[in-house]
């Protein structure tokens, strides 16, 4: 079994200030960490390789300073290493970004594909199901339980607002997963020592073989065009008075509105 | 201050660092309450390769020396001395397999030893043989293919939890200190069973439990080294697990010390943190310089060790005893520096100063230390003459 784990390098959002002024993230001086779904998304490649046997790589798209997660990665018990690196891929949006991770997971070749459930810098959850779009394979999102995985197909639980679904998808398919998944392992002292000498490989555009008009800022179609704090939400009231009168408001709203 | 560690030194110390903060110090204090053992943290330590440390290569170790073991420990202690005891007292056990063990003994323990599959715990003192360990009862008597065990040792560290021990009997009581032997025996072995589980002042998460032999049979390979070099074996064993003690001391020490310094910034009385009264910074002054010379002390009679030299006695007794001495001070000090609260089991302080005793009386009390550092000055002096 091959697998490859996406994995974003994101600033340590627990240390990160905003810029009121323009909305962005203050990066400077902000460590930098494993996107944490995706620390979930190696545990489980790494446990599944445990199972079935093969290999673990770890892909990422990044400055040349993403090379320090990949390392990380290598620490946990990856095998391999690759980093999608180049000028070139300035300014991407979700499409551009999936666009060039499923090039290099074309290139390396995967049964099974593990992303985290989302970026906690981007947010936006989109970049998983846009790879395996672009690889047109079948995926499942908000992974919270394998329950199997064979060489010909995975069944997983999956969160839904209401619940969960279980579903079986054949392979090649890539899975986007939650936290509660599994717990990351820590890294060993051998893979501490491994990923200092790894060799993580690097390749551009060029190399994966994609036109300059599909990634980067050319490749996308999506502008940010304002950052901004949404303001709270509405439709909302808020109750005041002695809690008994407000207990008897609230039964009355609630009766009102048919929701009791 | 800068101790120049290598890369790999200091990747020892951040992953140690690193399981201190994630794994340990959220439980430590649960632990301590429900003198529960740290199974859990074990088993990380051992998927972290921590039991491999100073385990040869060929065993399945990384067969790193004495230097990169105190590292570990005492990164660990800064956060709990009962775990980093069950740690420790596993190397402690070892070292008669590693020191002195038949090529076969190697073979058969050290790699699950140094995978952390199965714990180590080492068997000297009795009822009768604490300081003194030439008051041992516990006996063994060769029968046939078999040495035959009867005797019960008391407050052994891993004790019921361990797979593996590590015994010390008399073989031949004629022939005084040169009548005892060290044995391997596994749990499971018939007529080996465990005795009433302390319940302890400190190092709560750590098992202290008695060692039952009633006519325990251990196959004739089980003997370490030859019969008669019982206490040799138990005395290098010491010599080379002692500085373990004095790294624990200058673990627990820092880690107390922190949280007082922490707590004094924030602390106001009269107005001020109490940080700002000369009383405190004198107190933290001499804590951090007391700290820092046990570290160097510590850190010097490892690398002593690792050099190669053939008697580190008087040199580990040193630093066993100056660190745990410096770690009793140093808790008891940052419980004063942070009053009432320091008292409190709501700050760890509380836990390290109850755990910093054992430090002064576990593999020789420092009374034994002083003793022997002066045994060995009187022959040095002896000597030069
Ligand atoms: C400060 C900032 C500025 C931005 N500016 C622009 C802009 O100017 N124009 C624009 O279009 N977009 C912009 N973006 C969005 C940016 O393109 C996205 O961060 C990126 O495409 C990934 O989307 P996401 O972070 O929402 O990831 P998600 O879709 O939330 O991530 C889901 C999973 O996909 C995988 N993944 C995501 N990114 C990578 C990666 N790079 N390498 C490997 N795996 C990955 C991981 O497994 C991750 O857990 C900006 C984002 C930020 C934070
Ligand atoms: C929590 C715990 C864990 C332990 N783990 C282990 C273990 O894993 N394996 C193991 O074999 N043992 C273990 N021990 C035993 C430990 O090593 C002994 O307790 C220690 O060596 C002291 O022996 P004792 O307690 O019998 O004290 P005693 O020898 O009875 O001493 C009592 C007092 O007299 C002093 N004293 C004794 N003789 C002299 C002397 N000649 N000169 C000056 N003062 C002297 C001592 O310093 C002490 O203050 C453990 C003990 C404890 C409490």
């Amino acid at each position: 079994m091959k697998i490859a784990v996406c994995i974003k390098q994101v600033p340590d959002t627990a240390e990160v200030r905003i810029n009121r002024e323009t909305g962005t993230l203050i990066r400077e001086g902000v460590p930098s960490i494993i996107n944490p779904y995706d620390t979930h998304a190696i545990e489980a490649a790494l446990s599944i390789r445990e199972m079935l046997g093969g290999t673990v790589c770890a892909v990422t798209m990044g400055p040349p300073q993403a090379e320090a997660s990949l390392r990380e990665a290598i620490s946990l018990g990856v095998d391999e290493a690759f980093l999608v690196t180049g000028r070139e891929f300035a300014g991407a949006d979700t499409l551009a970004t999936a666009c060039a991770l499923s090039g290099v997971i074309k290139k390396i070749g995967a049964d099974l594909i593990i992303c985290g459930k989302q970026a906690i810098d981007g947010d936006t959850a989109q970049v998983g199901p846009e790879v395996a779009e672009f690889l047109d394979i079948p995926h499942v999102s908000y992974v919270k339980k394998i329950i199997e995985v064979n060489a010909e197909s995975i069944k997983v639980e999956r969160m839904m607002d209401d619940g969960s679904d279980i579903v079986e998808a054949g392979l090649p398919a890539l899975i986007t997963v939650v936290r509660e998944l599994n717990t990351p392992r820590l890294p060993s002292l051998k893979g501490k020592m491994n990923a200092k000498k790894a060799e993580i490989k690097k390749m551009g555009a060029a190399e994966l073989g994609l036109p300059p008009e599909v990634v980067g800022f050319n490749g996308s179609p999506t502008q940010v065009k304002k950052i901004f704090t949404p303001g709270p939400r509405g439709g909302r009231k808020q109750l005041e008075g002695p809690l008994e009168e407000q207990i008897d408001a609230l039964i009355n709203e609630l009766l009102e509105k048919k929701c009791l | 201050m800068d101790y120049f560690l290598s890369e790999e030194q200091l990747m020892i110390k951040e992953l140690c660092a690193q399981i201190a903060q994630e794994k340990v110090i959220p439980v430590r204090a649960e632990l301590d309450e429900k003198e529960e053992f740290p199974w859990e943290i074990m088993k990380v330590m051992a998927s972290s390769d921590l039991f491999g440390l100073f385990i040869p290569e060929e065993y399945g170790g990384l067969g790193k020396g004495s230097f990169e073991l105190t590292i570990a420990v005492e990164e660990l202690s800064k956060a709990c001395l009962g775990v980093s005891t069950t740690y420790a007292a596993n190397a402690l056990g070892t070292y008669p397999i590693l020191l002195f063990g038949t090529g076969e003994q190697k073979k058969k323990y050290l790699p699950d030893i140094a995978a952390g599959k199965r714990l180590v715990a080492f068997g000297l003192t009795e009822a009768n043989a604490g300081s003194d360990a030439g008051g041992t009862r516990t006996t063994a008597r060769l029968e046939g293919d078999h040495y035959v065990i009867n005797g019960t040792k008391q407050w052994i560290t891993n004790g019921g939890e361990a797979e593996i021990y590590t015994v010390i009997a008399i073989t031949d009581r004629s022939k005084g200190p040169r009548g005892a032997s060290a044995f391997i025996v596994e749990k499971g072995t018939p007529g080996f069973s465990f005795g009433k589980k302390e319940k302890k002042m400190g190092i709560r998460a750590s098992a202290t439990r008695e060692l039952v032999f009633e006519d325990c049979r251990v196959p004739k390979e089980n003997l370490i080294s030859k019969e008669g070099m019982g206490f040799l074996v138990a005395m290098k064993t010491l010599d080379s697990s002692r500085v373990g003690v004095g790294a624990q001391g200058v673990g627990v020490a820092q880690g107390a010390f922190d949280e007082a310094v922490k707590f004094a910034r924030q602390r106001v009385q009269f107005g001020h943190p109490v940080i700002g009264f000369q009383a405190i910074q004198h107190m933290i002054a001499d804590m951090a310089t007391e700290i820092e010379a046990a570290r160097a002390l510590v850190y010097a009679a490892a690398r002593y060790a690792d050099s190669g030299a053939k008697d580190v006695t008087k040199v580990s007794s040193m630093a066993k005893l100056f660190a745990t001495d410096v770690a009793m001070r140093v808790t008891t000090n940052s419980v004063q520096v942070m009053g009432g609260s320091g008292y409190m089991r709501e700050y760890p302080v509380e836990k390290m100063m109850r755990d910093a005793k054992i430090l002064q009386i576990y593999e020789g009390t420092n009374q034994i230390q002083r003793n022997v550092i002066a045994q060995n000055i009187i022959k040095e002096a002896a000597k030069a003459k």
